[in-house]
């Protein structure tokens, strides 16, 4: 029989490929697979991020004429905002109290997340839980709170009245720069405890006794062990709070008075009332980039550290 | 406190809550001795350990290390250094930082540390290693790092909490071998924690065995094997054959004993102190069994059995006879001396021969 040589191969023995090329390209390239599954972050990032910054940058380049824009490019917003003082200063003082604010929240939410994580045996989660509470109401609420205690006749005033330390009210406490600084400090501190929190948990106990079998005493133990192996919470922490605080404007414009105005609030003035939205673009731009430079300054100093610790 | 005791364990209870991880122990451990601390998880042989390294206090009783109360000394000023299970190797530092992470209080200069690091890396057979991360090591690796840590603090006492559990049957042959050379070389006191009663066999000068918190026995590997003090020993240590009787008769060093199933024997007395009418039970290791076709005239004690399966291991073979009154097969095993195999391969009727002193009464 000449044609059984012909016919085509049993399909039991040799199944019929379908061809499925993306399938294919996936199971071969790693890459591939995980820009696959990043896509919808990609698309959204690229929506929500890239091209609101492109348009930012353009802006930028404009410049207000009017009640409109001379679409015409040019640098001199930058050279404006540069020689003018009072954005520097603006700027400055912005990085130096979100700076405070963020040192004060690390070191203060350094040992609650290091009591929880080291400490506590039972319902961790319920502390955690209970740390983060502040945060369950609205910030504009926790700001409000703050007006009260901080106040002429709030909280501390009249307590301290009462006790007779004080006999008429401290007016530094609101309207200030340190008003400010407390009310961020206390408003971002889930920032801080959680990745502080998840650092410290993370650590092996048996690392610690090793150190102390190897002759470290409690201080030291800390300072080589614990520390260095709690330094990326430490550093996504202050990261966390520092980047968001410092462009903050509900905070200054409700509790910083004249004194604890913040860049921010300016920025809020030219997109507001100023209507000068390429200056209020240009500072945007030059406030993430000092707030990149420095994280970059904090991240290296940070490595350092790591190096001189052990 | 005897006078050669390097470390003192004196009457060391330990409670956690209401749960009593230690009853009661005394122990003394000489100077430049392997000692094991041997037993299944849970006995509070760890427990001892981190009492030694003074990660916990005894609720009662004192640790004497080298004549000084331990009471108060904190771990980190004890003259003791330990290798955990897990090696316990700091990850953000090399291989080198983490070796010399205990010498920082003797501020030396650096070219000296780095000398004696490198002569600890030379001694665990890890030259030129000192660079690598602490990430990159394989456990073999990891378990030698962590002892080159505590060996470069030349501690009076190497405390080792189980530190081959981890490694591959292979690897932890030669650890063990490894050990026990680099323990005589350097001479100082080990104390073992395991719950593998071949490696503390293996590696010990002498070995307490624990269960739920007390000391059962502590012996030689020898005398645990061959006189085990009570069941729990005897049947932990290796395989045991135990046999219910009665003592009949008392002379001299000898107890005559009428047991179910192997009738009148006659076993040395040791440290019991049983006598006539005491209900004990007789314990005979299966080597010490000897199998045969015929009653062997020599042997002090002769009986028959059935053979009822066989297990041909290469250089051992393991039986099971079942003897009538004896309730459970009696294990025995030989060796595989001829190249032809032991010849009881098939069920069939065989005879059980033994010496008068290998019977060990409990």
């Amino acid at each position: 029989m000449g044609d059984t040589a012909a016919s085509p191969p049993d399909p039991l023995l040799h199944p019929k490929r379908r061809r499925r090329p993306l399938r294919g390209l996936m199971q071969r390239s790693e890459a591939i697979r995980a820009y696959i599954l990043m896509s919808p972050t990609l698309v959204v990032m690229t929506l929500g991020i890239v091209i609101p910054f492109a348009i930012l940058i353009t802006i930028s380049l404009w410049t207000a004429q009017g009640f409109g824009f001379d679409t015409s490019l040019t640098l001199n917003n930058y050279a404006q905002a540069n020689e003018q003082p009072i954005y520097n200063a603006l700027l400055f003082r912005s990085l130096k109290m979100s700076g405070l604010a963020t040192v004060a929240t690390v070191l203060l939410s350094y040992p609650m997340a290091y009591y929880v994580a080291f400490h506590v045996k039972r319902n961790k989660m319920m502390w955690i839980v209970l740390m983060t509470l502040p945060f369950w109401t609205s910030y504009l609420l926790r700001v409000f709170a703050w007006k009260v205690v901080l106040g002429y006749e709030g909280v501390i005033n009249s307590g301290l009245l009462a006790t007779g330390l004080i006999d008429k009210p401290l007016e530094f406490l609101l309207y200030s720069q340190s008003a400010v600084v407390i009310t961020l400090a206390h408003a971002w501190a889930a920032f801080a405890i959680l990745p502080l929190y998840v650092s410290l948990e993370k650590i092996d106990r048996s690392l610690l006794e090793a150190a102390t079998d190897l002759g470290d005493g409690p201080v030291m133990r800390f300072l080589r062990v614990t520390l260095p192996l709690s330094l990326p919470g430490v550093i996504s922490a202050s990261l966390l709070i520092f980047i968001p605080t410092t462009g903050d404007y509900i905070t200054p414009a409700l509790l910083g008075g004249p004194d604890g105005t913040m860049i921010g609030n300016l920025i809020q003035l030219q997109f507001g009332p100023v209507n000068n939205w390429p200056m209020g673009a240009t500072l945007s731009i030059i406030l993430m980039l000092w707030i990149a430079g420095l994280a970059l300054v904090f991240l290296f100093l940070t490595q350092l550290a790591k190096k001189k610790l052990t | 406190m005897t006078n050669d005791a390097f470390i003192s364990v004196r009457n060391v209870k330990k409670m956690f809550g209401s749960f009593q991880a230690i009853e009661n122990i005394s122990i003394d451990i000489a100077h430049g001795e392997f000692f094991s601390l041997l037993g299944a998880s849970g006995c509070g042989k760890t427990t001892l350990l981190r009492m030694l390294a003074g990660f916990e206090n005894p609720t009662s009783g004192e640790i004497y290390i080298d004549g000084q109360p331990m009471s108060d000394v904190p771990p980190h000023e004890r003259p003791v250094n330990i290798v955990f299970q897990n090696y316990a190797i700091f990850p953000h530092l090399n291989v080198r930082e983490n070796i010399a992470y205990g010498l920082r209080k003797q501020k030396l200069p650096r070219a000296k540390r780095n000398e004696m690091v490198d002569e600890m890396l030379d001694l665990i057979a890890l030259p030129g290693y000192g660079d690598r991360k602490a990430t990159e090591l394989s456990g073999g690796q990891r378990q030698r790092i962590a002892l080159a840590r505590a060996l470069i603090l030349r501690p009076k006492v190497l405390l080792l909490d189980e530190p081959l559990g981890a490694l591959d049957k292979q690897l932890r042959e030669q650890m063990q071998l490894e050990l026990r050379a680099l323990q005589r070389t350097i001479g100082i006191t080990f104390v073992f924690v395991t719950h593998d009663q071949e490696e503390a066999l293996t590696m010990s000068d002498r070995i307490a065995v624990m269960q739920g918190g007390k000391l059962l026995q502590l012996d030689t590997p020898t005398g645990l094997y061959e006189t085990p003090h009570n069941r729990e020993v005897a049947s932990f240590i290796g395989t045991m054959n135990f046999f219910d009787g009665v003592v009949t008769a008392e002379s001299g060093s000898d107890l005559t004993i009428d047991t179910k199933g192997l009738g009148e024997i006659v076993a040395p007395k040791r440290q019991t102190t049983y006598g006539v009418g005491d209900v004990v039970q007789v314990a005979i290791r299966p080597e010490k069994l000897q199998m045969a076709d015929a009653h062997d005239p020599e042997a002090a004690h002769s009986v028959s059995g059935f053979l009822q399966n066989a297990a041909y291991l290469g250089e051992r073979s393991h039986f099971y006879v079942t003897i009538d009154g004896v309730e459970r097969p009696v294990a025995v095993s030989s060796q595989n001396i001829n190249g032809s195999g032991t010849g009881f391969d098939q069920p069939r009727k065989v005879w059980l021969n033994w010496r008068k002193d290998v019977a060990v009464v409990l």
